[in-house]
Protein backbone atom coordinates (compact mmCIF):
# COMPACT_ATOMS: atom_id res chain seq x y z
CA UNK A 1 0.00 0.00 0.00
CA UNK A 2 2.69 2.51 0.99
CA UNK A 3 4.57 1.45 -2.12
CA UNK A 4 1.52 2.33 -4.16
CA UNK A 5 1.24 5.70 -2.45
CA UNK A 6 4.94 6.43 -3.00
CA UNK A 7 4.50 6.07 -6.78
CA UNK A 8 8.16 5.21 -7.23
CA UNK A 9 9.27 8.59 -5.87
CA UNK A 10 6.80 10.54 -7.97
CA UNK A 11 4.14 10.71 -5.27
CA UNK A 12 4.03 14.51 -5.13
CA UNK A 13 3.59 14.84 -8.88
CA UNK A 14 1.14 12.01 -9.48
CA UNK A 15 -1.03 12.67 -6.43
CA UNK A 16 -0.73 16.41 -7.01
CA UNK A 17 -2.27 15.93 -10.44
CA UNK A 18 -4.96 13.45 -9.44
CA UNK A 19 -5.72 15.44 -6.30
CA UNK A 20 -6.06 18.74 -8.15
CA UNK A 21 -8.49 17.18 -10.60
CA UNK A 22 -10.52 15.62 -7.82
CA UNK A 23 -10.52 18.86 -5.86
CA UNK A 24 -11.56 20.90 -8.90
CA UNK A 25 -14.41 18.58 -9.73
CA UNK A 26 -15.68 18.31 -6.15
CA UNK A 27 -15.52 22.08 -5.74
CA UNK A 28 -17.38 22.65 -8.99
CA UNK A 29 -20.21 20.32 -7.98
CA UNK A 30 -20.32 21.82 -4.49
CA UNK A 31 -20.50 25.35 -5.88
CA UNK A 32 -23.30 24.36 -8.23
CA UNK A 33 -25.30 22.78 -5.41
CA UNK A 34 -24.75 25.91 -3.36
CA UNK A 35 -25.86 28.09 -6.27
CA UNK A 36 -29.02 26.03 -6.72
CA UNK A 37 -29.89 26.22 -3.03
CA UNK A 38 -29.37 29.99 -3.13
CA UNK A 39 -31.76 30.35 -6.06
CA UNK A 40 -34.42 28.11 -4.51
CA UNK A 41 -34.20 30.10 -1.30
CA UNK A 42 -35.24 33.16 -3.29
CA UNK A 43 -38.45 31.48 -4.45
CA UNK A 44 -41.55 32.65 -2.62
CA UNK A 45 -42.02 30.36 0.36
CA UNK A 46 -45.75 29.83 0.07
CA UNK A 47 -45.41 28.32 -3.38
CA UNK A 48 -43.24 25.47 -2.16
CA UNK A 49 -45.92 23.46 -0.47
CA UNK B 1 -41.93 20.66 -40.67
CA UNK B 2 -41.67 17.00 -39.86
CA UNK B 3 -42.40 15.44 -36.51
CA UNK B 4 -38.89 14.76 -35.28
CA UNK B 5 -38.00 18.42 -35.74
CA UNK B 6 -41.03 19.49 -33.73
CA UNK B 7 -40.04 17.17 -30.91
CA UNK B 8 -36.56 18.63 -30.76
CA UNK B 9 -37.90 22.14 -30.63
CA UNK B 10 -40.18 21.13 -27.79
CA UNK B 11 -37.14 20.43 -25.61
CA UNK B 12 -35.51 23.63 -26.79
CA UNK B 13 -37.87 25.52 -24.51
CA UNK B 14 -36.29 26.03 -21.08
CA UNK B 15 -39.50 25.11 -19.28
CA UNK B 16 -39.60 21.61 -20.77
CA UNK B 17 -35.85 21.11 -20.79
CA UNK B 18 -35.54 21.85 -17.08
CA UNK B 19 -37.26 18.66 -15.82
CA UNK B 20 -35.63 16.55 -18.57
CA UNK B 21 -32.19 17.77 -17.51
CA UNK B 22 -33.06 17.02 -13.90
CA UNK B 23 -33.92 13.43 -14.78
CA UNK B 24 -30.76 12.94 -16.84
CA UNK B 25 -28.24 14.27 -14.29
CA UNK B 26 -28.19 11.20 -11.97
CA UNK B 27 -27.52 8.83 -14.89
CA UNK B 28 -24.60 10.84 -16.22
CA UNK B 29 -23.25 11.32 -12.71
CA UNK B 30 -23.41 7.56 -12.08
CA UNK B 31 -21.72 6.80 -15.40
CA UNK B 32 -19.02 9.36 -14.61
CA UNK B 33 -18.35 7.83 -11.19
CA UNK B 34 -18.20 4.28 -12.54
CA UNK B 35 -15.91 5.18 -15.44
CA UNK B 36 -13.74 7.31 -13.19
CA UNK B 37 -13.28 4.42 -10.79
CA UNK B 38 -12.47 2.01 -13.63
CA UNK B 39 -10.14 4.46 -15.33
CA UNK B 40 -8.22 5.28 -12.16
CA UNK B 41 -7.97 1.59 -11.28
CA UNK B 42 -6.46 0.77 -14.67
CA UNK B 43 -4.33 3.90 -14.79
CA UNK B 44 -2.88 3.76 -11.30
CA UNK B 45 -2.80 0.01 -10.60
CA UNK B 46 -3.11 -2.15 -13.70
CA UNK B 47 -1.07 -0.27 -16.31
CA UNK B 48 2.58 -1.39 -16.22
CA UNK B 49 5.34 0.89 -14.97
CA UNK B 50 7.03 2.77 -17.78
CA UNK B 51 10.65 1.91 -18.53
CA UNK B 52 11.81 5.54 -18.88
CA UNK B 53 9.53 7.58 -16.69
CA UNK B 54 8.78 5.06 -13.94
CA UNK B 55 5.53 5.68 -12.10
CA UNK B 56 5.64 9.38 -12.98
CA UNK B 57 4.09 8.77 -16.35
CA UNK B 58 0.78 7.89 -14.67
CA UNK B 59 -0.07 11.60 -14.75
CA UNK B 60 -0.90 10.92 -18.39
CA UNK B 61 -4.17 9.31 -17.29
CA UNK B 62 -5.50 12.62 -16.05
CA UNK B 63 -3.45 15.06 -18.10
CA UNK B 64 -4.32 13.82 -21.58
CA UNK B 65 -8.08 13.30 -21.03
CA UNK B 66 -8.36 16.67 -19.28
CA UNK B 67 -6.60 18.40 -22.19
CA UNK B 68 -8.82 16.63 -24.71
CA UNK B 69 -11.90 17.72 -22.84
CA UNK B 70 -10.80 21.35 -22.60
CA UNK B 71 -10.49 21.51 -26.39
CA UNK B 72 -13.60 19.44 -27.03
CA UNK B 73 -15.76 21.58 -24.73
CA UNK B 74 -14.75 24.73 -26.61
CA UNK B 75 -15.90 23.11 -29.86
CA UNK B 76 -19.19 22.07 -28.26
CA UNK B 77 -19.63 25.64 -27.02
CA UNK B 78 -19.08 26.91 -30.56
CA UNK B 79 -21.64 24.39 -31.80
CA UNK B 80 -24.28 25.66 -29.35
CA UNK B 81 -23.28 29.23 -30.18
CA UNK B 82 -23.82 28.67 -33.90
CA UNK B 83 -27.14 26.96 -33.18
CA UNK B 84 -28.22 29.83 -30.96
CA UNK B 85 -27.30 32.50 -33.49
CA UNK B 86 -28.94 30.76 -36.44
CA UNK B 87 -32.16 29.51 -34.80
CA UNK B 88 -32.40 32.08 -32.04
CA UNK B 89 -33.21 29.42 -29.44
CA UNK B 90 -32.82 30.55 -25.87
CA UNK B 91 -31.57 27.21 -24.60
CA UNK B 92 -28.51 27.25 -26.90
CA UNK B 93 -27.11 30.36 -25.28
CA UNK B 94 -27.70 28.90 -21.85
CA UNK B 95 -25.87 25.70 -22.82
CA UNK B 96 -22.92 27.74 -24.12
CA UNK B 97 -22.58 29.60 -20.85
CA UNK B 98 -23.19 26.43 -18.84
CA UNK B 99 -20.23 24.72 -20.50
CA UNK B 100 -17.70 27.55 -20.22
CA UNK B 101 -16.72 27.26 -16.53
CA UNK B 102 -16.22 23.50 -16.84
CA UNK B 103 -14.09 24.03 -19.95
CA UNK B 104 -12.03 26.63 -18.11
CA UNK B 105 -11.59 24.22 -15.20
CA UNK B 106 -10.32 21.49 -17.51
CA UNK B 107 -8.00 23.93 -19.30
CA UNK B 108 -6.59 24.97 -15.93
CA UNK B 109 -6.22 21.35 -14.79
CA UNK B 110 -4.48 20.55 -18.05
CA UNK B 111 -1.91 23.28 -17.33
CA UNK B 112 -1.60 22.22 -13.69
CA UNK B 113 -1.07 18.53 -14.42
CA UNK B 114 1.21 19.48 -17.30
CA UNK B 115 3.40 21.47 -14.92
CA UNK B 116 3.47 18.59 -12.44
CA UNK B 117 4.46 16.23 -15.23
CA UNK B 118 6.99 18.63 -16.72
CA UNK B 119 8.92 19.22 -13.50
CA UNK B 120 10.20 15.66 -12.95
CA UNK B 121 10.51 14.82 -16.67
CA UNK B 122 11.99 18.01 -18.17
CA UNK B 123 13.22 19.66 -15.00
CA UNK B 124 10.98 22.70 -15.40
CA UNK B 125 7.44 23.54 -14.30
CA UNK B 126 6.83 25.38 -17.53
CA UNK B 127 8.41 25.25 -20.98
CA UNK B 128 7.39 27.37 -23.94
CA UNK B 129 6.32 24.34 -25.89
CA UNK B 130 3.72 24.83 -28.63
CA UNK B 131 1.15 22.63 -26.96
CA UNK B 132 1.52 24.16 -23.52
CA UNK B 133 1.39 27.68 -24.90
CA UNK B 134 -1.71 26.95 -26.98
CA UNK B 135 -3.38 25.43 -23.95
CA UNK B 136 -2.63 28.57 -21.96
CA UNK B 137 -4.17 30.70 -24.69
CA UNK B 138 -7.23 28.45 -24.74
CA UNK B 139 -7.52 29.07 -21.01
CA UNK B 140 -7.41 32.83 -21.69
CA UNK B 141 -10.14 32.43 -24.32
CA UNK B 142 -12.35 30.70 -21.75
CA UNK B 143 -11.70 33.47 -19.23
CA UNK B 144 -12.51 36.12 -21.83
CA UNK B 145 -15.80 34.41 -22.65
CA UNK B 146 -16.79 34.13 -18.99
CA UNK B 147 -15.77 37.74 -18.28
CA UNK B 148 -17.73 39.05 -21.25
CA UNK B 149 -20.89 37.24 -20.23
CA UNK B 150 -20.50 38.32 -16.63
CA UNK B 151 -20.17 41.97 -17.68
CA UNK B 152 -23.41 42.11 -19.69
CA UNK B 153 -26.58 42.45 -17.65
CA UNK B 154 -29.16 41.67 -20.30
CA UNK B 155 -29.11 37.85 -20.62
CA UNK B 156 -30.19 37.84 -24.28
CA UNK B 157 -27.40 40.19 -25.24
CA UNK B 158 -24.93 38.25 -23.08
CA UNK B 159 -25.90 35.06 -24.93
CA UNK B 160 -25.49 36.58 -28.36
CA UNK B 161 -22.28 38.45 -27.62
CA UNK B 162 -20.89 35.28 -26.02
CA UNK B 163 -21.92 33.25 -29.06
CA UNK B 164 -20.11 35.61 -31.43
CA UNK B 165 -17.01 35.51 -29.25
CA UNK B 166 -17.11 31.71 -29.04
CA UNK B 167 -17.33 31.43 -32.82
CA UNK B 168 -14.54 33.95 -33.38
CA UNK B 169 -12.50 32.00 -30.84
CA UNK B 170 -13.08 28.60 -32.40
CA UNK B 171 -11.97 29.92 -35.80
CA UNK B 172 -8.89 31.38 -34.17
CA UNK B 173 -7.88 28.33 -32.15
CA UNK B 174 -6.33 26.47 -35.13
CA UNK B 175 -4.66 29.67 -36.35
CA UNK B 176 -3.22 30.30 -32.90
CA UNK B 177 -2.06 26.70 -32.59
CA UNK B 178 -0.40 26.88 -36.01
CA UNK B 179 1.28 30.20 -35.25
CA UNK B 180 2.55 29.03 -31.88
CA UNK B 181 3.96 25.86 -33.45
CA UNK B 182 5.60 27.98 -36.15
CA UNK B 183 7.03 30.26 -33.46
CA UNK B 184 8.30 27.27 -31.53
CA UNK B 185 10.19 25.81 -34.48
CA UNK B 186 11.87 29.15 -35.09
CA UNK B 187 13.10 29.29 -31.49
CA UNK B 188 14.77 25.92 -31.31
CA UNK B 189 15.98 26.44 -27.75
CA UNK B 190 12.68 25.93 -26.03
CA UNK B 191 11.42 22.93 -27.93
CA UNK B 192 10.92 19.77 -25.93
CA UNK B 193 10.03 16.48 -27.48
CA UNK B 194 6.71 15.39 -26.09
CA UNK B 195 6.57 12.35 -28.32
CA UNK B 196 8.83 10.44 -25.97
CA UNK B 197 5.67 9.36 -24.19
CA UNK B 198 5.89 5.61 -23.73
CA UNK B 199 4.67 3.46 -26.58
CA UNK B 200 0.96 2.99 -26.26
CA UNK B 201 0.22 -0.29 -24.60
CA UNK B 202 -3.36 -1.45 -24.91
CA UNK B 203 -4.03 -1.08 -21.20
CA UNK B 204 -2.74 2.50 -21.31
CA UNK B 205 -4.99 3.41 -24.19
CA UNK B 206 -7.91 1.79 -22.42
CA UNK B 207 -7.21 3.70 -19.22
CA UNK B 208 -7.00 7.02 -21.03
CA UNK B 209 -10.16 6.27 -22.97
CA UNK B 210 -12.04 5.38 -19.80
CA UNK B 211 -10.88 8.57 -18.10
CA UNK B 212 -11.82 10.67 -21.13
CA UNK B 213 -15.31 9.12 -21.19
CA UNK B 214 -15.62 9.69 -17.44
CA UNK B 215 -14.79 13.38 -17.81
CA UNK B 216 -17.18 13.54 -20.73
CA UNK B 217 -20.05 12.16 -18.65
CA UNK B 218 -19.02 14.42 -15.77
CA UNK B 219 -19.09 17.44 -18.09
CA UNK B 220 -22.60 16.62 -19.26
CA UNK B 221 -23.85 16.14 -15.71
CA UNK B 222 -22.27 19.38 -14.49
CA UNK B 223 -23.35 21.37 -17.54
CA UNK B 224 -26.92 20.15 -17.03
CA UNK B 225 -26.77 21.15 -13.37
CA UNK B 226 -25.50 24.58 -14.35
CA UNK B 227 -28.02 25.05 -17.13
CA UNK B 228 -30.78 24.28 -14.61
CA UNK B 229 -29.40 27.02 -12.36
CA UNK B 230 -29.26 29.44 -15.29
CA UNK B 231 -32.83 28.62 -16.33
CA UNK B 232 -34.05 29.17 -12.78
CA UNK B 233 -32.20 32.45 -12.41
CA UNK B 234 -33.62 33.82 -15.61
CA UNK B 235 -37.18 32.61 -15.16
CA UNK B 236 -37.55 33.01 -11.45
CA UNK B 237 -40.76 34.95 -11.79
CA UNK B 238 -42.51 32.70 -14.30
CA UNK B 239 -45.39 30.45 -13.27
CA UNK B 240 -43.87 27.10 -14.16
CA UNK B 241 -40.84 27.78 -12.00
CA UNK B 242 -43.02 28.48 -8.99
CA UNK B 243 -44.84 25.21 -9.56
CA UNK B 244 -42.13 22.83 -10.63
CA UNK B 245 -38.73 24.06 -9.58
CA UNK B 246 -38.57 21.87 -6.52
CA UNK B 247 -38.71 18.67 -8.57
CA UNK C 1 -17.82 49.94 -57.83
CA UNK C 2 -16.87 53.44 -56.71
CA UNK C 3 -20.50 54.21 -56.01
CA UNK C 4 -20.79 51.07 -53.94
CA UNK C 5 -17.88 52.13 -51.77
CA UNK C 6 -19.33 55.60 -51.15
CA UNK C 7 -20.50 54.80 -47.58
CA UNK C 8 -17.01 53.49 -46.80
CA UNK C 9 -15.34 56.70 -47.97
CA UNK C 10 -17.87 58.90 -46.19
CA UNK C 11 -17.35 57.01 -42.98
CA UNK C 12 -13.56 57.25 -43.23
CA UNK C 13 -13.70 60.97 -43.96
CA UNK C 14 -16.12 61.64 -41.12
CA UNK C 15 -14.05 59.78 -38.53
CA UNK C 16 -10.84 61.41 -39.72
CA UNK C 17 -12.46 64.83 -39.37
CA UNK C 18 -13.59 63.97 -35.87
CA UNK C 19 -10.11 62.72 -35.01
CA UNK C 20 -8.56 65.90 -36.40
CA UNK C 21 -10.61 67.88 -33.89
CA UNK C 22 -9.20 65.81 -31.02
CA UNK C 23 -5.56 65.74 -32.01
CA UNK C 24 -4.44 65.05 -28.46
CA UNK C 25 -5.84 61.51 -28.64
CA UNK C 26 -3.69 60.63 -31.63
CA UNK C 27 -0.63 62.18 -30.05
CA UNK C 28 -1.26 60.47 -26.72
CA UNK C 29 -1.44 57.03 -28.34
CA UNK C 30 1.73 57.70 -30.30
CA UNK C 31 3.60 58.92 -27.24
CA UNK C 32 2.38 55.93 -25.29
CA UNK C 33 3.94 53.71 -27.95
CA UNK C 34 7.23 55.62 -27.89
CA UNK C 35 7.45 55.61 -24.11
CA UNK C 36 6.57 51.94 -23.63
CA UNK C 37 9.18 50.91 -26.19
CA UNK C 38 11.76 53.21 -24.61
CA UNK C 39 11.11 51.86 -21.13
CA UNK C 40 12.15 48.36 -22.13
CA UNK C 41 15.88 49.09 -22.47
CA UNK C 42 15.71 50.85 -19.12
CA UNK C 43 14.24 47.72 -17.57
CA UNK C 44 16.43 45.23 -19.38
CA UNK C 45 19.76 46.95 -19.82
CA UNK C 46 21.63 48.73 -22.61
CA UNK C 47 23.49 45.74 -24.09
CA UNK C 48 23.19 46.33 -27.90
CA UNK C 49 23.19 42.61 -28.75
CA UNK C 50 20.31 41.97 -26.39
CA UNK C 51 18.42 45.05 -27.56
CA UNK C 52 18.77 44.04 -31.19
CA UNK C 53 17.31 40.69 -30.24
CA UNK C 54 14.28 42.02 -28.41
CA UNK C 55 13.61 44.98 -30.74
CA UNK C 56 11.00 43.32 -33.01
CA UNK C 57 9.06 41.93 -30.05
CA UNK C 58 9.32 45.19 -28.12
CA UNK C 59 8.05 47.30 -31.00
CA UNK C 60 5.29 44.86 -31.80
CA UNK C 61 4.04 44.69 -28.23
CA UNK C 62 4.20 48.47 -28.05
CA UNK C 63 2.13 48.70 -31.24
CA UNK C 64 -0.36 46.17 -29.85
CA UNK C 65 -0.90 48.18 -26.66
CA UNK C 66 -1.05 51.49 -28.51
CA UNK C 67 -3.84 50.14 -30.75
CA UNK C 68 -5.78 48.98 -27.70
CA UNK C 69 -5.83 52.53 -26.33
CA UNK C 70 -7.99 53.96 -29.09
CA UNK C 71 -10.18 50.90 -29.56
CA UNK C 72 -12.54 51.64 -26.69
CA UNK C 73 -13.48 54.91 -28.38
CA UNK C 74 -14.00 53.32 -31.79
CA UNK C 75 -17.78 53.01 -31.39
CA UNK C 76 -18.48 54.45 -27.93
CA UNK C 77 -18.94 58.18 -28.82
CA UNK C 78 -21.19 57.34 -31.78
CA UNK C 79 -23.14 54.96 -29.57
CA UNK C 80 -23.56 57.60 -26.88
CA UNK C 81 -24.99 60.28 -29.19
CA UNK C 82 -27.17 57.91 -31.23
CA UNK C 83 -25.20 58.21 -34.47
CA UNK C 84 -24.46 54.49 -34.45
CA UNK C 85 -28.15 53.66 -34.33
CA UNK C 86 -28.75 55.99 -37.25
CA UNK C 87 -26.03 54.22 -39.19
CA UNK C 88 -27.54 50.81 -38.46
CA UNK C 89 -30.93 51.97 -39.70
CA UNK C 90 -29.68 53.92 -42.71
CA UNK C 91 -30.19 52.47 -46.21
CA UNK C 92 -26.42 52.45 -46.69
CA UNK C 93 -24.54 49.27 -45.93
CA UNK C 94 -23.83 49.23 -42.20
CA UNK C 95 -20.91 46.86 -42.79
CA UNK C 96 -19.23 49.34 -45.12
CA UNK C 97 -19.77 52.17 -42.65
CA UNK C 98 -18.21 50.04 -39.93
CA UNK C 99 -15.35 49.10 -42.27
CA UNK C 100 -14.80 52.83 -42.84
CA UNK C 101 -14.58 53.42 -39.11
CA UNK C 102 -12.03 50.61 -38.78
CA UNK C 103 -9.99 52.08 -41.63
CA UNK C 104 -10.06 55.47 -39.93
CA UNK C 105 -8.95 53.89 -36.67
CA UNK C 106 -5.98 52.35 -38.42
CA UNK C 107 -5.08 55.65 -40.12
CA UNK C 108 -5.20 57.39 -36.76
CA UNK C 109 -3.75 54.76 -34.43
CA UNK C 110 -1.86 52.29 -36.64
CA UNK C 111 -0.21 54.31 -39.37
CA UNK C 112 1.61 56.77 -37.06
CA UNK C 113 3.04 53.80 -35.18
CA UNK C 114 4.28 52.28 -38.44
CA UNK C 115 5.84 55.59 -39.50
CA UNK C 116 7.69 56.17 -36.25
CA UNK C 117 8.79 52.54 -35.82
CA UNK C 118 12.01 52.88 -37.89
CA UNK C 119 13.15 55.68 -35.61
CA UNK C 120 12.67 53.54 -32.53
CA UNK C 121 14.31 50.63 -34.34
CA UNK C 122 17.43 52.75 -34.72
CA UNK C 123 17.50 53.18 -30.93
CA UNK C 124 17.61 49.40 -30.71
CA UNK C 125 20.56 49.29 -33.10
CA UNK C 126 18.72 47.45 -35.88
CA UNK C 127 20.37 47.23 -39.28
CA UNK C 128 18.81 48.90 -42.31
CA UNK C 129 17.48 45.64 -43.66
CA UNK C 130 15.93 44.63 -40.35
CA UNK C 131 14.36 48.07 -40.03
CA UNK C 132 12.77 47.68 -43.43
CA UNK C 133 11.37 44.23 -42.65
CA UNK C 134 10.10 45.37 -39.26
CA UNK C 135 8.32 48.37 -40.76
CA UNK C 136 6.84 46.21 -43.50
CA UNK C 137 5.59 43.70 -40.94
CA UNK C 138 3.99 46.51 -38.92
CA UNK C 139 2.44 47.94 -42.07
CA UNK C 140 0.84 44.57 -42.81
CA UNK C 141 0.08 43.77 -39.19
CA UNK C 142 -1.36 46.91 -37.61
CA UNK C 143 -4.50 46.82 -39.83
CA UNK C 144 -5.11 43.30 -38.48
CA UNK C 145 -4.95 44.71 -34.96
CA UNK C 146 -7.55 47.37 -35.84
CA UNK C 147 -9.78 44.81 -37.58
CA UNK C 148 -9.78 42.20 -34.81
CA UNK C 149 -9.94 44.94 -32.23
CA UNK C 150 -13.11 46.29 -33.81
CA UNK C 151 -14.86 42.99 -33.09
CA UNK C 152 -13.87 43.26 -29.44
CA UNK C 153 -14.89 46.91 -29.29
CA UNK C 154 -18.29 46.01 -30.74
CA UNK C 155 -18.78 43.14 -28.29
CA UNK C 156 -17.90 45.27 -25.26
CA UNK C 157 -19.81 48.36 -26.39
CA UNK C 158 -21.50 49.96 -23.41
CA UNK C 159 -20.51 47.12 -21.10
CA UNK C 160 -19.30 47.47 -17.51
CA UNK C 161 -15.50 47.64 -17.28
CA UNK C 162 -15.25 47.77 -21.06
CA UNK C 163 -11.58 48.71 -21.31
CA UNK C 164 -10.03 45.92 -19.27
CA UNK C 165 -12.53 43.44 -20.68
CA UNK C 166 -11.64 44.47 -24.22
CA UNK C 167 -7.96 43.70 -23.57
CA UNK C 168 -8.84 40.32 -22.09
CA UNK C 169 -10.90 39.39 -25.15
CA UNK C 170 -8.64 40.78 -27.83
CA UNK C 171 -5.06 40.19 -26.73
CA UNK C 172 -5.21 36.37 -27.10
CA UNK C 173 -6.57 36.86 -30.63
CA UNK C 174 -3.62 39.14 -31.45
CA UNK C 175 -1.11 36.36 -30.85
CA UNK C 176 -0.84 35.07 -34.46
CA UNK C 177 -0.22 38.60 -35.77
CA UNK C 178 2.39 39.17 -33.05
CA UNK C 179 4.16 35.89 -33.81
CA UNK C 180 4.30 36.35 -37.58
CA UNK C 181 5.05 40.07 -37.33
CA UNK C 182 7.84 40.00 -34.79
CA UNK C 183 9.05 36.67 -36.17
CA UNK C 184 9.71 38.10 -39.63
CA UNK C 185 12.78 40.01 -38.47
CA UNK C 186 14.08 37.14 -36.38
CA UNK C 187 13.59 34.71 -39.25
CA UNK C 188 15.58 37.04 -41.48
CA UNK C 189 18.37 37.28 -38.91
CA UNK C 190 18.33 33.49 -38.57
CA UNK C 191 18.89 33.20 -42.34
CA UNK C 192 15.49 31.71 -43.22
CA UNK C 193 14.28 34.90 -44.90
CA UNK C 194 11.19 36.89 -43.92
CA UNK C 195 9.01 35.80 -46.85
CA UNK C 196 7.16 33.03 -45.07
CA UNK C 197 6.25 35.19 -42.10
CA UNK C 198 5.24 38.16 -44.22
CA UNK C 199 3.09 36.02 -46.53
CA UNK C 200 1.28 34.53 -43.54
CA UNK C 201 0.79 38.00 -42.11
CA UNK C 202 -0.64 39.14 -45.45
CA UNK C 203 -2.94 36.11 -45.48
CA UNK C 204 -4.16 37.01 -41.99
CA UNK C 205 -4.77 40.55 -43.20
CA UNK C 206 -6.83 39.36 -46.16
CA UNK C 207 -8.91 36.99 -44.03
CA UNK C 208 -9.56 39.55 -41.31
CA UNK C 209 -10.39 42.24 -43.89
CA UNK C 210 -13.10 39.98 -45.24
CA UNK C 211 -14.58 38.78 -41.98
CA UNK C 212 -13.84 41.27 -39.19
CA UNK C 213 -16.04 44.18 -40.42
CA UNK C 214 -18.89 41.77 -40.93
CA UNK C 215 -18.52 40.14 -37.50
CA UNK C 216 -18.17 43.57 -35.89
CA UNK C 217 -21.41 44.62 -37.59
CA UNK C 218 -23.24 41.56 -36.27
CA UNK C 219 -21.89 42.29 -32.79
CA UNK C 220 -22.93 45.94 -33.06
CA UNK C 221 -26.46 44.95 -34.03
CA UNK C 222 -26.60 42.74 -30.93
CA UNK C 223 -25.40 45.66 -28.81
CA UNK C 224 -27.96 48.02 -30.33
CA UNK C 225 -30.95 45.71 -29.90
Amino acid sequence: MSEFLAMGGYAFYVWGSVGACALGMVLEVWMLKHRRRAILARLPRKELA
Amino acid sequence: MNHSLVNWFKFASPASFYPLAGRLIPYFAAVAMALLAAGLWIGLLVAPTDAQQGEGYRIIFVHVPVSWMSMFIYCVMAFWAALGLSFNTRLSGMMTSALAPTGALFAFLSLWTGALWGKPMWGAWWVWDARLTSQLILFFLYLGFIALQAAIDDPRRADKAGAILALVGVINVPIIYFSVQWWNTLHQGASVSMTKAPSMAHTMLLGMLLMALAFWAYTIAVALMRVRCIILERELTSEWVKKNAME
Amino acid sequence: MIRLLAPFRQSVRRDLLLAARHKTEIITALFFFVIVVNLLPLGIGPDPDLLRKIAPGALWIGALLATLLGLQRLFAPDHADGTLEQMALSPQSFTLLVAGKIMAHWLVAGLPVVLIAPLLGVQFDLSGRSLFILTLSLLLGTPILSLIGAVGAALTLGVRGGGALLSLLILPLYIPALIFGAGAVEADLAGIGPDGHLSLLAALLVVSTFFAPWVATVALRVALE
